[in-house]
């Protein structure tokens, strides 16, 4: 059996404030959580929620004011662990002297690979990434995608166990978003752990089989999309199209998009709503659960932490 | 150390595609100057002017590269954030400053090795033959290298807590302290009170000696260095670069970045 590949224990950050640093702002407060083996968590929350900070405390850019965190059993403090480990930083920069070629030559350097063994994976990499053609004009030229390409190149290149991406689609155009997708899913069928940040939330939906959300430095769920989500049917949606005008009572309430309409019922309320629309000469095109969205559940949260702080700051006036 | 290696390489590569190099075009054409000039107006101490000023050069634009570039090898990796890929490989951060520090070194040998070169040609042309006292030059131009190395060092330690000007402003007026050490040394320590004669002769110590670098003169009159002088100077940038170094080191390994 195989444990967590990533484990965090209360894992706090503050900042210190002013010249003398008498106050202190917290980015990250105590921080407990698990990425398992194998799987694609995602870690979604508002700008400015501790995404990155968290992040980059896993990758030793920032130091902890308190709390652990292991990555495959190893301390964070351990530097050798970092070979099992790939990282794509947020809004990525790298040498624009270099070319990506170069680029991502100079990072397999630190991986003990040999020179022939070199040269084909940066090939394979740029290929992947879609940069084959790009591969020998300086970084100085390049665009913020092609940037984020290459980003993700050289946290893949080594081919490590551990994958984490600070906004990996951040910067990209439709298609990009769909190449990083498809690199994700297919990292996750190599039996890769795979843990990315995004404020996207149908990535989020679409690709993680959990994610966490952090809203205001503290951890307010984790789980699979739709477990922290009420699973239970809010309701039912009728779409239909209805020739002129009619003296359907349930008119009134739906919505008119065009010459179609959307209308929303209570569950036990279906039937009764179908035979009127058919009765008045409806034509039904779908009949639909409402269930409420990853992205409702978030915006929740978020609403709740910005109410919880305004009222802090009312009381504290 | 393998790792500090690849560090230092890149950033010899950076150096050269920066266009750090392009230094030594001025230095071209003021050797050419020089030499068209110093028969003119210098009769008979022809070669005194072009070491003196060739080696002033070579250490002038020597310390513009050593603290302009030494204070921005750091800095200007946390400030574009280029560093953030690289520390999350396997390279610890003692093995990047060390990495960053060599690569500047090399760099600096390379750039002081074609400005000894481009002068020993000029020497070559006023004097039509080259002695056997000329490889003082040679030695100065050594020390001169040592030197720009210690300065180095001294910047990127700054840059690892503090801003780039204030850095910039540290390394500057320290280099200019450490020209007057041995005045510092030879103050007249009997009328001071005990402690400030022990506080003086302590900071003397402490401070970088950049008087004993320089052998500009004896250079210039052809006259031999001392080997224990070589010895000295060689063991002495060792010593206190490593010091330096691991103090950078230690507080860039505690720093948190952007």
């Amino acid at each position: 059996m195989t444990g967590p590949a990533i484990e965090i224990e209360n894992l706090s950050k503050e900042y210190p404030l002013g010249f003398l640093h008498l106050k202190k702002r917290t980015s990250l407060e105590g921080l407990n959580m698990q990425v398992e083996t194998g799987e694609v968590f995602g870690f979604i929350g508002p700008n400015g929620a501790g995404k990155s900070t968290t992040i980059k405390l896993l990758m030793r850019l920032i130091f902890p004011t308190a709390g652990s965190a292991r990555i495959l059993g190893k301390p964070i403090s351990d530097v050798e662990m970092h070979r099992e480990i790939g990282y794509l930083p947020e809004q990525p920069y790298f040498y624009d002297y270099l070319t990506a070629a170069e680029v991502l030559d100079y990072f397999a350097r630190f991986h003990d690979l040999t020179a022939a063994d070199r040269k084909d994976r940066v090939q394979r990499m740029l290929k992947k990434v879609g940069l084959e053609t790009a591969r020998k004009i300086q970084l100085r030229k390049y665009s913020k995608g092609m940037l984020q390409r290459v980003g993700l190149a050289q946290a893949i290149l080594h081919d490590p166990k551990v994958v984490i991406l600070d906004e990996p689609m951040s910067g990209l155009d439709p298609v990009g978003r769909r190449e990083v997708r498809d690199i994700i899913l297919e990292l996750k069928k190599e039996g890769k752990t795979v843990m990315f940040s995004t404020h996207i939330l149908s990535d989020a939906e679409m690709l993680c089989d959990r994610v966490g959300v952090i809203v205001g430095g503290k951890l307010r769920g984790v789980g699979a999309p739709g477990t922290l989500v009420d699973m239970k049917t809010q309701g039912m949606e009728i779409l239909f199209e209805l020739a002129g005008t009619s003296n359907v009572p349930l008119l009134s309430k739906a919505e008119r998009t065009g010459d179609r309409y959307r209308l929303q019922v209570a569950e036990e309320e279906l039937y009764a709503a179908i035979e009127q629309l058919r009765s008045a000469g409806a034509r039904i095109h779908s009949v639909s659960q409402v269930k409420a969205t990853l992205e409702e559940f978030f915006m929740n949260l978020v609403e709740a932490d910005r109410a919880q702080a305004s009222a802090v700051e009312v009381s504290g006036k | 150390m393998r790792r500090a290696g690849v560090v230092a390489l890149n950033t010899f590569r950076e150096a050269v595609r920066d266009r750090v190099l392009y230094n030594l075009v001025f230095f071209a054409l003021l050797m050419m100057a020089a030499a068209v000039a110093v028969g003119q107006i210098s009769i008979g101490i022809e070669e005194t002017v072009i070491v003196s000023l060739g080696l002033s050069a070579i250490s002038v634009i020597g310390l513009l590269i050593s603290i302009f570039i030494g204070v921005a090898l750091v800095s200007k990796e946390m400030d574009k954030r280029t560093l953030y890929a690289l520390l999350a490989k396997p390279v610890r951060r003692w093995e990047f400053v060390l990495g960053k520090f060599g690569g500047l070194v090399l760099t600096l040998a390379v750039n002081t090795a074609a400005m000894a070169l481009g002068l020993l040609l000029v020497m070559l042309y006023v004097k039509h033959s080259l002695e056997r006292g000329d490889t003082a030059v040679l030695v100065a131009v050594y020390f001169i290298w040592l030197k720009l190395a210690l300065v180095v060092a001294l910047a990127l330690m700054f840059s690892c807590f503090t801003t780039p000007l204030l850095a910039i402003l540290f390394t500057v007026g320290l280099y200019i302290v450490g020209l007057y050490v041995q005045e510092l040394r030879n103050l007249p320590v009997e009328v001071m009170s005990p402690a400030m004669a022990a506080f003086t002769k302590w900071l003397s110590y402490l401070l970088p000696n950049f008087e004993n670098f320089n052998v500009m003169a004896m250079a210039a009159h052809q006259r031999a260095v001392p080997r224990a002088l070589i010895l000295q100077n060689t063991l002495y940038t060792v010593i206190y670069c490593a010091i330096v170094l691991t103090a950078a080191a230690a507080v860039f390994s505690k720093r948190n970045l952007k």
